[in-house]
């Protein structure tokens, strides 16, 4: 029997009130901001920085870095320095961080002033994804609220601490969820992510210290410091600590977002959560984390292996990502899927690097003609190949890149997978489609 | 810089890195692909330039360090103690053909038709480290082409491989982004803003840099492939910065002037006046025969009878009238050279002291050779950086890029003391105007201390005159008050390209060659000269022409100078003219001034001379012909030479070399500064040499004129002469005698 | 010249004030000048420009970046829709064909293949104006259309504020 019970933390809230969790009066009546006044009562910034340690978190924009970690790369006493929120949400098929800016944005609000507090800063950002305009709405109206109550600007409830939040429309670039595209992007530039070092912490927004954590990352940060780092880090396996909202899509009966516990399987996922397969079909294969990394197949291997990021990383070469499991059925051509986060890719280079700019392009065009009756034997090699110029060994994760940031990698995915799974149905298809070796590639 | 011998007496600040087996010291912090140039190892790059930021975007340079998980860039890698590194390993060998076969897939190849084929980078790099063939066989992206970013760069933009080195010069180096990308991924394209062309002076450079044909310049466009051009290396002679440049030839026609880098000069840019600026001495309307007044007429003639007639003037006025009814104006577009064999006719053979290579518009001589002098790389250093002249962008504009590039990206402080607001003043840490003809205030000298802080390095005053309407006297006094500042070093803001070298060389009134004076130095002259020196100071550009117009000058030689047109009282310049008895003019052009002449004898000028000059900063470099001489024109020293023979002196020079020579054996200041120096010395001589100073303080005794280290002048002329003169100059504040 | 309402250039002082560099406000700012113009001019990316402080080449290559920027003309209701993988075999591409066929020759309408718009739980679905519409067909995304065209349903301006805007701190 699968599992398919939520553990709800950071989806508490929209849950139970699903009619004004938005408000401030839906907020304030499910206990928005009583962790706020408690903790600035208290006053001790170090130990909101230690519960967050303690509990294991780890970011939820797709890297899994510490953000307790994080936060304690900001050097000792330079000031300003800036929180910058990541809600660029941009990942195909990843629409959690979207959920909990429109139905809960207090509480994230909530997990900002907490943060910021702990890291003794007093200007942040949020980076909102142009296309959100309802969550735009709800996010500015929640923030005059808040402001209205207290709960920001200068002395907060009386705490002598003082926060500005601002936040800033993209405008349609999946790149700027990138961090240090984002920055450069709230400076006012064209969305090019920047050399690292130096790294954010030491020189980010305006050259200044700055921390950047998902919207889904800084939403837990309250529940961390009410029931604690130790008892936060009780819930999940392993270093995979707490819970992960992770938004299920695809030919499941049951599409959507789910807040699970580390520790449960991909079988639970897809089948337990997701509802199973529509009617009639069976799975075919899936991506266990976001369109970037390599996708998994309908294999005992793959569905019972643990849903743990590093379990993941070590054993099956891909990535729990963004925390977006798309699933396709039996009805799908790996290829069209393959083509079309090619073109994606494609569309949303920022053009900096060489490898990156051209290589996704290219990799398009093939993929166009191979998924549209036009491929030739030869195609999948010549893929493999100028992947491989683009990420030299996109079969281990980490990957390594010839480029400055993992997007253009990312184009490999799809073509390492359909080498790994898919090899004799593309040989068979690009036979049938009868013009052998004499379209493309080999000329 | 890089050294393989280790310095155990200093602290160590070198590391040893070891790239493809081979292991040297390199200076800590150089970035590997630097490093590992200097030590003969070239890893290919498209993106990177030594004298702009690193971007590490184009990925061809990427390398493999031991330890280090992936492929850093080398372009922004810095070297480290114990550093391995390798660059022909199979995987990076496998991601440069990558990065090429990547850069041509949108690259239209049409190399026979572009302008780089022969010369590009691109073309280049994918023969020594490219995979040979594409396997691109899709649609190409295409664009219109080309389009111009200005009337004088066009872009191709199918053959861009965006390196953003063009937008980052314009931005970074340049301060005018007034080009910049547009659109993302594999449509991203460089483009100026709608109607706002990319109008910079310094627009020339980013044709220079692209590393492929997609920038071309309108002038050169088409006019030559690489392979039939022919190279000279030279300076600039079209401002008095004198930048390094290559001058290029095809079929005896100059078509491009490449900006070389010179680290004290120009570090390789060009303005886009000098770079150009070269072809005009192709011009239809340039004289280039010898030409003759006969009944009323300017007539072709021969160069003896020219010269005949032209020393038959200057004897006959001789005879009559003496040596002071004759005189000389210009002589700062010539090279030493050139101005040296004239100084010597005027002051020597004829006896004249009416000599000035100022047209009235730049500083008296007693200034710009009494101040202590900065280099143009002083500014690098210095503790602040003061701006008393004209606009630096419009004058001198390498200069102000120097200039822009301390205040921005080394934190020099900038003290804008500038009557108006010009090209730097955005950058500036203090502006304090003053107004023309006012003094500097105390508290301009306050602004300065205070800038300076207590940073070390010399304050630098970039020292000239706003404009004409104001008087020299102004500048004069204003640097009479900044020699208080400990440490100051001056760069005069004179225009001319080689004026610093006519004053050099003598040609004002009062001096000799080699920064003496005339009294300081008439024994020394004599002795080299011969008998015949000027008794008293002679008269400068202005006291020329109102002798002029007074009708006592019988004869004014123009030495490619248009008083008519460049004095600042045009109206004393055409009085002077009509009253002048004849002219003789020295000029590749006939002017306002040199219409009226008596006889034009052409002279060769840029391109195609060779020889000598002296920038602001005092630096002597070499210039070299690149094409032969339009027509029958004759070097300036010839016509000197021609007209001293036919007064009845014999200077036995037969070279340009030889004239060199001369100077360097009679004139103070240019002491060592032989044509074989000058062969050797790639980056020039700063005068005067540092290790001949000792003899020339001793040669010169008493030279008032020269400071005690050798650096410059003692003050007092500019007391003495400096004010009475300049009274009645145009434009002066009653309050300033 | 200047093209923004004497009421907008206020906004967009305040808004430049919110930033520690001015440069940051280009793209509120161009979001501002789409609410009240409709598309990105180059009369308004020089105003843009001064108003920042940035040349107009640098925010024309900004602008230049982001998809939500219309540097030509474009209808008074932007129809964005999905055909990323999700939708892609859900039935987003027979929406996008309809719409296009259907609108192709109306001016007032502009119908834009995007990418993944974060809606993958209710695929296959689209934008109007940055409004979200989820589980559709051909028939009820072409009705929604519809809807907006008639007045029935009030559209946002192409940059995604409300119509008519509300003038809250923090916006646009
Ligand atoms: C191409 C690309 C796109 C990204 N998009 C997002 C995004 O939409 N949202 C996000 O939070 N992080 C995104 N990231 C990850 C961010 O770079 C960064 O790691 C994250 O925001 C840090 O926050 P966290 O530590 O709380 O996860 C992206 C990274 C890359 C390389
Ligand atoms: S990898 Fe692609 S998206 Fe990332 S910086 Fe390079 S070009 Fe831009
Ligand atoms: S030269 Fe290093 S990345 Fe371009």
């Amino acid at each position: 029997m699968t599992i398919s019970e939520e553990r709800r933390i950071v989806t508490k809230r929209l849950h139970d009130r699903p009619d004004d969790s938005w408000t401030i009066d839906g907020a304030l009546a499910t206990g928005a901001y009583d962790v706020l006044r408690e903790t600035l009562a208290e006053g001790d910034a170090a130990d909101v920085q230690e519960q967050v340690k303690a509990s294991g978190l780890r970011g939820r924009g797709g890297a899994n870095f510490s953000t307790g970690q994080k936060w304690s790369f900001l050097p000792a006493d330079l000031f300003p320095r800036y929180l910058v929120v990541n809600a660029d949400e941009g990942e195909p098929s990843t629409f959690k961080d979207r959920m909990l800016v429109e139905r809960d944005p207090h509480q994230l609000i909530e997990g900002i002033v907490i943060s910021a507090f702990a890291i003794q800063c007093n200007q942040a950002f949020i980076y909102l994804r142009g296309e959100f305009a309802l969550g735009y709405d709800r996010l500015t109206q929640a923030l005059d609220d808040a402001r209205a109550k207290g709960f920001l600007g200068t002395d907060i409830l009386g705490s002598g601490f003082d926060l500005e939040i601002v936040v800033h429309r993209g405008a349609g670039a999946y790149i700027c969820g990138e961090e240090t595209a984002l920055l450069e992007s709230l400076e006012g530039e064209r969305g090019m992510p920047r050399l690292k070092p130096p790294f954010p912490a030491l020189a980010g927004l305006y050259a200044k210290p700055t921390v950047v954590n998902n919207v889904e990352t800084l939403s837990t940060v309250p529940h961390i410091v009410s029931m604690g780092g130790a008892a936060y880090a009780e819930i999940g396996v392993n270093k995979s600590t707490g819970t992960r909202v992770v938004a299920i899509s695809g030919h499941v009966k049951k599409p959507g977002n789910y807040e699970i516990e580390f520790g449960c399987t991909f079988r639970d996922v897809i089948y337990g959560f997701g509802g199973g397969i529509r009617d009639g079909h069976a799975l075919k294969f899936f991506l266990p984390g976001g369109a970037s990394f390599q996708w998994l197949v309908d294999t005992d291997e793959h569905l019972d292996a643990i849903y743990d990021i590093d379990f993941v990383q070590q054993n099956l070469g891909t990535t729990l990502g963004s925390g977006a499991v798309m699933v396709f059925d039996d009805s799908t051509d790996p290829l069209l899927v393959a083509w079309r986060l090619a073109k994606f890719y494609a569309h949303e280079s920022c053009g900096k690097c060489t490898p990156c700019r051209e290589g996704t392009g290219w990799i398009e065009k093939v993929l166009y003609r191979m998924s549209h009756g036009l491929g030739s034997p030869s195609d999948l090699d010549l893929l493999i190949d100028v992947g491989a110029g683009i990420s030299p060994n996109v079969a281990t994760a980490p990957f390594t890149q010839t480029t400055l940031c993992p997007l253009g990698p990312s184009v490999v995915s799809p073509i390492a997978s359909l080498d790994k799974y898919f090899r004799d149905e593309i040989a068979a298809r690009v036979a049938s489609n009868g013009l052998g070796a004499s379209a493309g590639a080999t000329a | 810089m890089t050294t393989t011998e280790p310095k155990p007496d200093l602290v160590k600040d070198t590391v040893s890195v070891t790239v493809d087996g081979k292991t040297f010291e390199a200076k800590k912090g150089e970035l590997l692909i630097k490093a590992a140039q200097e030590n003969g190892v070239y890893i290919p790059r498209f993106c990177w330039h030594e004298r702009m930021k690193p971007v590490g975007m184009c990925r061809m340079c990427l390398v493999e360090v031991d330890g280090v998980r992936g492929f850093p860039p080398a372009c922004t890698t810095p070297v480290a103690d114990g550093m391995v590194c390798n660059t022909q390993s199979e995987t990076v060998k496998k991601i440069q053909d990558g990065v090429l076969e990547f850069l041509l897939v949108n690259h239209p190849l049409d190399c026979p038709v572009c302008d780089r084929g022969g010369e590009c980078p691109l073309q280049d790099q994918t023969l020594a480290f490219g995979p040979g063939e594409s396997r691109f066989v899709e649609e190409k992206r295409h664009f219109e082409k080309p389009i111009e970013l200005s009337d004088l760069v066009l872009l191709d933009r199918e053959r861009c491989i965006q390196c953003g080195r063009c937008t980052r010069f314009a931005d970074e180096i340049a301060g005018d982004a007034l080009i910049d990308f547009v659109d993302r991924g594999d449509h991203m394209q460089v483009l100026n803003f709608a109607e706002q062309p990319f109008d910079s002076y310094f627009s020339g450079n980013t044709v220079q840099i692209c590393p492929v044909g997609a920038l071309t310049a309108r002038q050169y466009r088409f006019k030559a492939r690489p392979w039939d051009l022919d190279t000279v290396e030279t300076s600039c002679n079209a401002c008095a910065v004198q930048c390094r440049g290559a001058m290029q030839s095809s079929s005896n026609r100059l078509v491009r002037l490449l900006g070389v880098d010179s680290e004290p000069v120009n570090h390789g840019w060009l303005c886009d006046k000098g770079r150009y600026g070269i072809e005009w001495i192709h011009s239809e309307n340039r004289v280039i025969e010898p030409h003759r007044r006969v009944d009323r007429e300017l007539r072709e003639v021969s160069w003896p009878e020219a010269l005949d007639a032209a020393a038959g003037l200057i004897r006959g006025a001789l005879d009559a009238h003496g040596p002071d009814s004759i005189a000389l104006l210009g002589g700062a577009r010539g090279t030493n050279e050139d101005a040296y064999a004239f100084a010597r006719l005027m002051k020597s053979v004829i006896g004249t002291d009416n000599v000035d290579a100022q047209i009235g518009d730049g500083l008296p001589a007693e200034l710009v050779l009494g101040v202590p002098r900065a280099e143009i790389a002083d500014c690098d250093r210095a503790a602040a950086i003061v701006l008393l002249g004209p606009d630096l962008e419009e004058e001198l504009p390498v200069l102000h890029l120097r200039v822009r590039r301390a205040a921005v990206e080394l934190g020099v402080p900038l003290v804008d003391l500038a009557a108006v607001a010009h090209g730097l003043s955005d950058y500036a840490t203090v502006v304090s105007r003053t107004l023309p003809g006012e003094e500097l205030g105390t508290d301009a000298m306050e602004k300065i201390k205070n800038a300076r802080g207590n940073r070390p390095g010399p304050v630098i005053v970039v020292l000239g005159r706003p404009s004409m309407a104001e008087s020299p006297a102004v500048a004069m006094r204003a640097a009479k008050a900044l020699r208080e500042v400990p440490d100051v070093r001056f760069l005069s803001a004179l225009r001319r390209g080689n004026v610093h070298g006519a004053l050099d060389a003598g040609l004002a009134p009062g001096f000799l060659p080699g920064r003496v004076t005339l009294d300081a130095g008439r024994d020394w002259f004599t002795e080299a000269w011969g008998e015949g020196l000027p008794a008293t100071k002679g008269l400068d550009a202005h006291g020329i022409l109102e002798a002029a117009a007074a009708g006592k000058i019988e004869v004014l030689i123009i030495l490619g100078s248009d008083p008519a047109a460049d004095f600042p009282d045009a109206d004393l310049a055409t009085r002077a003219i009509a009253g002048v008895k004849s002219m003789i003019a020295i000029g590749g052009f006939l002017t306002g001034t040199s219409r009226g002449a008596e006889v034009v004898l052409p002279p060769t000028l840029a391109g195609e001379r060779s020889g000598t000059i002296t920038n602001l900063e005092g630096r002597v470099q070499g210039v070299n012909q690149k094409v032969a001489a339009e027509g029958g024109a004759m070097t300036d020293w010839r016509i000197a030479l021609e007209l001293a023979l036919r007064l009845g002196a014999d200077i036995d020079i037969a070279t340009v070399d030889e004239l060199t020579d001369e100077l360097a054996r009679v004139a103070p200041a240019f002491e060592g500064v032989t044509s074989a120096l000058m062969a050797r010395a790639r980056d020039g001589v700063v005068l005067p040499l540092r290790d001949h100073r000792d003899e020339i303080v001793l040669r010169t005794r008493a030279l008032s004129i020269l400071a005690e280290d050798g650096s410059g002048a003692s003050w007092d002329p500019i007391k003495v002469e400096g004010e009475p003169e300049d009274a009645d100059a145009p434009g002066l504040e009653p309050d300033a005698v | 010249m200047t093209f923004f309402t004497d009421a907008n250039r206020t906004r967009a002082k305040e808004i430049v004030a919110r930033y520690p560099r001015s440069k940051s406000a280009i793209l509120p700012l161009a979001h501002l000048a789409q609410d009240q113009h409709a598309w990105l001019s180059p009369e308004a990316m020089s105003e843009i420009a001064e108003l920042t402080g940035a040349t107009t080449a640098e925010v024309q290559g900004t602008c230049s970046f982001y998809t939500m920027f219309k540097r030509r003309p474009c209808g008074k209701l932007v129809v964005s829709v999905c055909t990323n993988v999700t939708c892609l075999v859900t039935g987003g591409p027979e929406i996008l064909e309809h719409l296009d066929a259907r609108y192709t020759l109306d001016e007032d309408v502009t119908v834009e293949e995007v990418e993944c718009l974060a809606a993958c739980g209710g695929a296959p679905s689209m934008q109007v104006n940055y409004e979200f519409h989820e589980q559709l067909t051909p028939d009820l995304a072409e009705s929604l259309v519809e809807d907006y065209k008639s007045g029935k349903r009030t559209a946002r301006t192409i940059s995604g504020s409300p119509s008519p805007r509300t003038a809250g701190p923090g916006s646009p």
